[in-house]
């Protein structure tokens, strides 16, 4: 039998420098929800995190350890890093959704530090000031060339989703950007 | 690089973020099985292509995926105004933002 | 040593760090804060290049950006070799090594200077002449040559070794230059709270404040004023100034590129700095305050090194504390060139006159010139500068004619009067309007969100100036939705004048006289080339342009299109607007390749997608072949074997006991709602309310026109829920194409699509011992032929961990499908491969994958399809559910041409000698003796040599091909013709028992 633990796709990869870390992150279950208004309250009541349905916004469960990102305007992200089963959880809702297991699908890198917004703005073309963009905020957008999910997680902190065959395009384009993030803020 | 607004996320987005469908406001018919060769070819193979305002669709591909419609002016390449799927085609007239 | 024209009297260099420069091998002094140009002139070195055309001996025009004249190559090590840098702008560093370009064997002495003297040969236009005869000359004698003697300098030929940074970048205003008028704008904006992004190209700010110490502003220097400014601008949070930073392009919605030179201008920078940084900012408001650039005198030898602009000759010295000359010439138009000989008298130059075309100058500069004592020669003009590799003389004359006095000079500056910068407003569509009574361009309509302020809106005045710069930055503030204003204030007091200026050739330089007046340094146009192009017939300056290159350098014509445009105009007879102005584009100056690929070269060039398995393929040898950006393992050779021994030995071993393939790539996509179903009876042109749970379909997916989209297998895993797979390249296009259908077209289903395509690893197990393999790991399954058939779908286990495990086949053999979560991929594969060993199995490659489908007649989209084959033309009628009322393509496959006799028809071909493979992509006639051009009858779409089949096979699509099994028809190939007969699809058990058995 094999060893049911997760390999990362990014295994061993870590970069740091004094103004920016990416680190792989841990592996966490995801969801990919969708549903119209009329669903959301159950929805929310099942994963226990208010869907958020403003665009841009994200919530966070009170454990801090599941949240939903607004994609659009009938889709959520919904990433659980406490090793709950979101799928689950919606199973049980009656009410008309679709939710599809993209754990896997899914890979994740954490850029952090004073210098994440700059790595991050070396080829995301949106505004991530903190201004326009918040702690909180969520979208899927452009990097490089690739599609990712942007959330910021901290005034200096960033959780960047994409999928999992482009995670290595994504790390190597912040390594390549990571370099400029100490020299020009 | 171009700014459109998506009426979805309700935000002046960066054009990379988007994808464009071609002409709006062209409805497949619902009994397409039955319609004559003329209709048909009306309704896949003849585009207007205008020079000046164009109705068009568009994706947020990269962002919250909705298809949406634009109206843009095919001269100066301005959009003048976006609108969800769905809604009326809006009058507008020639260098006026809606 | 201090250098032989270094000044103490002037200059803000002093007590800079001193370092050593080459020039064309020669050692030369330099200081710290040198550019290129000052540090050679401050040795005496005014010959910098050679001209592009004739080969003339250049010196510096300008001390900016728009320098013509002194390009050069800095060499830096063997890879980093930069042709054409502006000696104006680049700045020194300990151990700078320059080389001149255009010249042979050496700067002094150029050969190609004998072009010169053939100048009349090189008249405008002569390209369009010259060449046009023998023709056969072309190709032999005139390409060859011209190709040799076109470009300046030489590209380096290693990879860059540099890396170039990149950021995107928002602010409410957008500061572009940052002189007096955008440093006061900038102000007044940032200190509403805006947030505000000056750029400036020089080391440091200043604009024309470098050059003018006759300014004050708020009681400081205007020099001093400035750098003051920039400091508390930087010190603000919420505003970044960006100096050695060119806006190079100003495009839609205000966006602007900008490139900031990081570390070209240092010593040693190290592996951490980028050599540039790419800037794409966008911005709420911009404000254009790019200044004004002088114009030369256009007159017979105005390109002699040593003849210079007089705010270049200024900028020296008052700057760099550099004498351009000690008996220094001053031929001018316009008050400002009276400050530059006022400073350089003052700095212990001598001037030997001022030549004024002007009949009566007056005001107090040139009251404090007379006072000085210098020759102010009014109403006369200088009818030639003399000298070999420098200038040596100025020969004057009064503007009406009359006798000629030559006057030594060691230098020559001259003013025209000022053009206003009005390039990045022309870039942003913004449209110019002429100023008859200035005789200049200035910003007319405005298309974007932007406003110009200070010189290169024609304001002349340093208090205007500012004034009207505090004005801009607070207005674009607020209209950026800053509420709040503080009332900046900016106060300049200025002696500056930029009163006068003409344009067009001195009198002197007419249509009746000889001699080279330059219009266009770098390109070698001169006052008569521009009128032989108005006689020649060009009416519109693009013409003119075009037939004399006047402003196609990389300067971009930036001291010349003016000159050359009022030269036009005035053998044209008509006014200047009216030949026109040429439009502005970007760059503003030349920008590096280096910038603009920035990150996306090496890896990052393209995404390159791997799958879960890939590190278990590398193990087994497999040789990658790339599809699309996917690295899929093609084949996988032991010891020994080529690719067609490897490709044989795995489709054998498929069909004799089984193969373990890659299938991740696959795209897929979860459709789930209650009207899931519905949505799939419209997206393909199979029925698919009746497929019961846990069955497979495999589906075609038509356009609307009813030609082939896509295919793949379907699995129905719920009533509301279908695992749909589609080919590798069409997954990103098909879920594109369904959704938009669902949201646009059927938005009343309730239905939605997930891409899963990343989140299931596939491992396809083929062959008769494919169940023997899997079935030991697989838990919760009854795999047995009774409990699952082919085509069928079935969740469980497989190794602990989750699998949706599909019994289909693309080979005809007995086959499986396990998808596993992609995290789990690597143990799974590890797992089934250790089975696999047991019962004979190997890994095979997409090479076999291929020529297995093909062996069964399976096509594959894209190579047998080319998006005008119908399912009916493919061999798929049954596929198209005859009953259904509705889906994609439905009206289109009833098109006239659609179901028209003679169409291509997808059918199998055995070559007549077993023996020969057909090439992909080859022809197909019916008459090999045809006359050419043959019929075509169609073309190969497949072709392998099938090892299980022991001979060649091939499909392809042939006019009527359904009806001409049996028939011989003909491949015809540059070295001989191909006999094949047409047969069915299927070549290897064509009653397919082998799929159950």
């Amino acid at each position: 039998m094999a060893d049911a633990s997760r390999i990362h796709p990014l295994a061993g990869r870590k970069v740091a420098n004094p103004a920016v870390t990416l680190t792989p992150a841990e592996p966490a279950a995801r969801l990919s929800l969708r549903a119209r208004p009329d669903a959301v309250a159950a929805l929310s009541k099942a994963l226990g995190v208010k869907l958020p349905e403003m665009p841009k916004r994200s919530a966070t469960s009170k454990s801090g350890g599941r949240a939903a990102l607004w994609l659009g305007p009938d889709e959520w992200l919904v990433i659980d890093t406490a090793g709950g089963d979101p799928l689950a959880d919606c199973a049980k809702v009656k009410a008309l959704h679709s939710a599809v297991d993209i754990s896997h699908r899914n890979t994740a890198i954490l850029v952090e530090g004073k210098g994440a917004e700059a790595t991050l703005s070396a080829g995301c073309p949106q505004d991530l000031s903190l201004t326009v963009f918040p702690v909180g905020a969520c979208s899927r957008t452009i990097l490089g060339k690739i599609e990712v999910v942007i959330w910021r997680t901290g005034e200096t902190a960033f959780r960047v989703e994409c999928w999992r065959s482009f995670s290595a395009y994504a790390f190597d384009f912040l390594e390549e950007a990571a370099r400029d993030a100490p020299i020009a803020a | 690089m171009l700014l459109i607004h998506c009426p979805y996320c309700d935000e002046d987005r960066p054009e990379l973020e988007f994808r464009n469908a071609g002409e709006a406001h062209i409805a497949r018919p619902e009994n397409i099985a039955e319609i004559s060769d003329e209709e048909f070819a009306q309704f896949f193979f003849i585009r207007t292509n205008p020079k000046g305002l164009i109705y068009e669709r568009w994706r947020h591909i990269h962002g919250c995926a909705r298809f949406f419609n634009a109206v843009r002016d095919s001269v100066s390449d301005k959009f003048l105004m976006t609108y969800k799927a769905g809604e009326k085609r809006p009058t507008v007239k020639a260098g006026e933002k809606a | 040593m201090t250098a032989a024209f270094r000044t103490t009297a002037a200059g803000r260099l002093k007590g800079a760090k001193p370092v050593k420069i080459s020039f064309d091998g020669a050692s030369y002094a330099a200081l710290e804060g040198d550019t290129l140009a000052s540090a050679l002139l401050a040795n005496g070195v005014h010959l910098m290049g050679r001209s592009f055309k004739y080969h003339r001996p250049r010196g510096v025009l300008s001390a900016g950006a728009e320098e013509p004249n002194a390009l050069v190559g800095i060499h830096r090590d063997a890879a980093r070799k930069t042709p054409n840098v502006r000696a104006t702008v680049q700045e020194v560093y300990d151990g700078l090594t320059a080389v001149s370009q255009n010249r042979w064997p050496s700067l002094a002495f150029d050969v190609g200077a004998v072009n010169d003297i053939a100048s009349p040969m090189f008249s405008a236009g002569f390209y369009y002449k010259t060449f046009m005869w023998p023709k056969a000359a072309w190709k032999s004698v005139y390409e060859p040559t011209i190709r040799a003697s076109a470009g300046l300098g030489v590209a380096p030929d290693k990879p860059d070794p540099d890396h170039y940074a990149s950021r995107y970048a928002h602010c409410d205003v957008l500061v572009l230059g940052g002189g007096a008028a955008g440093l006061s704008a900038a102000l007044a904006a940032a200190e509403t709270g805006a947030r505000v992004i000056i750029a400036d190209e020089q080391p440091a700010v200043g604009g024309a404040l470098r050059f003018e110490t006759g300014s004050t502003i708020d009681s400081a220097a205007g020099w001093d004023w400035a750098q003051a400014t920039a400091v508390k601008l930087a010190a603000m949070d919420n505003v970044r100034v960006l100096t050695r930073t060119t806006a190079f392009g100003y495009y839609a919605q205000n966006m602007v590129g900008l490139v900031e030179r990081v570390s070209d201008h240092l010593a040693d920078p190290g592996h951490d700095l980028p050599r540039e940084r790419l800037w794409q900012v966008r911005a709420k408001r911009v404000i254009i305050a790019t200044g004004a650039i002088e114009r030369h005198m256009v007159f017979d030898g105005n390109d002699k090194p040593g003849v210079m602009l007089a705010s270049a000759g200024r900028t020296y010295l008052n700057h760099f504390g550099v004498l351009v000359g000690k008996n220094v010439g001053v031929f001018t138009a316009s008050d400002s060139a009276y400050a530059a000989a006022i400073d350089l008298k003052q700095a212990g130059a001598s001037i030997a006159a001022i030549v004024d075309l002007r009949d009566n100058p007056a005001g107090p500069l040139i009251d404090q010139a007379r006072a000085l004592g210098i020759e102010i020669l009014s109403g006369r003009t200088l009818v030639r500068a003399s000298g070999n590799l420098r200038v040596a003389s100025m020969t004057v004359r009064a503007t009406s004619g009359g006798p000629e006095r030559t006057i030594p000079v060691d230098a020559l500056l001259m003013s025209a009067g000022w053009t206003p910068s009005v390039h990045l407003f022309s870039q942003s569509r913004g449209k110019v309007a002429f100023d008859s009574a200035t005789r200049r361009f200035l910003p007319g309509d405005y298309a974007q969100d932007c406003v110009s302020v200070g010189a290169c809106s024609g304001t002349d005045t340093l208090a205007d100036t500012v004034k009207d710069a505090v004005a801009a930055g607070e207005k674009a503030a607020k209209a950026a939705g800053l509420a709040k204003t503080v009332g900046t204030k900016v106060k300049a007091e200025t002696s500056e004048s930029w009163a006068g200026g003409m344009v067009g050739a001195a009198p002197g330089a007419g249509p009746d006289t000889t001699g080279k007046a330059f219009v266009d340094f770098q390109n070698d146009v001169t006052a008569k080339d521009i009128r032989l192009a108005v006689r020649e017939g060009m009416r519109s300056i693009e013409h003119v342009k075009r037939f004399t290159t006047n402003g196609m350098a990389t300067d971009q014509g930036k001291t010349s299109n003016i000159h050359g445009l009022a030269i036009a105009a005035e053998a044209l007879g008509k006014e200047m607007p009216e030949v026109g102005l040429t439009t502005f584009r970007a760059p503003y100056t030349p920008v590096t390749f280096g910038s603009l690929v920035n990150h996306s070269k090496g890896r990052l060039f393209d995404p390159t997608r791997r799958t879960p398995f890939h590190a278990q393929e590398e193990k087994l040898g497999a040789v990658f072949e790339d599809v699309g950006q996917w690295k899929r393992a093609w084949y996988y050779p032991r010891a020994g074997e080529d690719m067609h021994a490897a490709v044989n030995r795995e489709c054998a071993t498929v069909r004799k006991a089984a193969g373990i393939f890659d299938a991740s790539t696959l795209g897929k996509i979860e459709v789930v709602g209650p009207d899931a179903a519905k949505f799939m009876e419209l997206m393909y042109t199979n029925p698919w309310e009746k497929l019961e749970s846990g069955r497979c379909r495999y589906g075609i997916m038509l356009r609307e026109d009813g030609f082939i989209y896509d295919d793949g297998v379907v699995g129905r895993l719920a009533a509301d829920r279908f695992h749909v797979t589609t080919t590798t390249g069409g997954a990103a296009r098909v879920m594109n194409h369904m959704e938009d259908y669902l949201q646009t077209e059927f938005p009343h289903l309730d239905v939605w699509l997930t891409s899963i395509s990343e989140q299931w690893a596939v491992i396809a197990v083929q062959g008769p011992k494919s169940r023997d393999i899997i079935a030991p790991l697989v838990e919760g399954i009854d795999m047995s032929d009774g409990a699952m058939p082919h085509m069928s779908v079935r969740e469980g286990k497989i190794c602990g961990v989750p699998t949706r495990l599909f019994r289909m086949s693309f080979t005809g053999e007995r086959g499986f499908e396990i998808n596993v979560p992609a995290d789990y991929a690597a143990a799974v594969w590890d797992a089934v491969w250790a089975q696999g060993q047991k019962h004979g199995a190997c890994a095979y490659g997409t090479e076999a994958m291929h020529v297995l489908r093909a062996e069964k007649g399976y096509i594959i989209v894209g190579q047998d399809t080319d998006g005008t084959v119908t399912p009916q033309d493919a061999g798929l009628d049954w596929a198209v559910g005859k009953k259904k009322t509705d889906f994609v393509g439905i009206r289109g496959l009833k098109r006239p041409d659609l179901v028209a006799k003679g169409r291509k028809q997808l059918v199998g071909l055995r070559t007549k000698d077993p023996k020969v493979v057909l090439e992909e992509g080859a022809q197909i006639v019916a008459d090999p003796k045809q006359p050419i051009p043959m019929k075509m009858l169609g073309h190969v779409t497949s072709s392998y040599w099938s090892e299980n089949c022991g001979r060649s096979i091939a499909l392809g699509v042939v006019t009527g091909g359904f009806e001409r099994m049996g028939q011989t028809l003909y491949v015809p190939m540059p070295d001989k013709v191909i006999e094949v007969e047409v047969v069915g699809q299927v070549f290897f058990d064509e009653k397919g028992e082998r799929l159950h058995g």
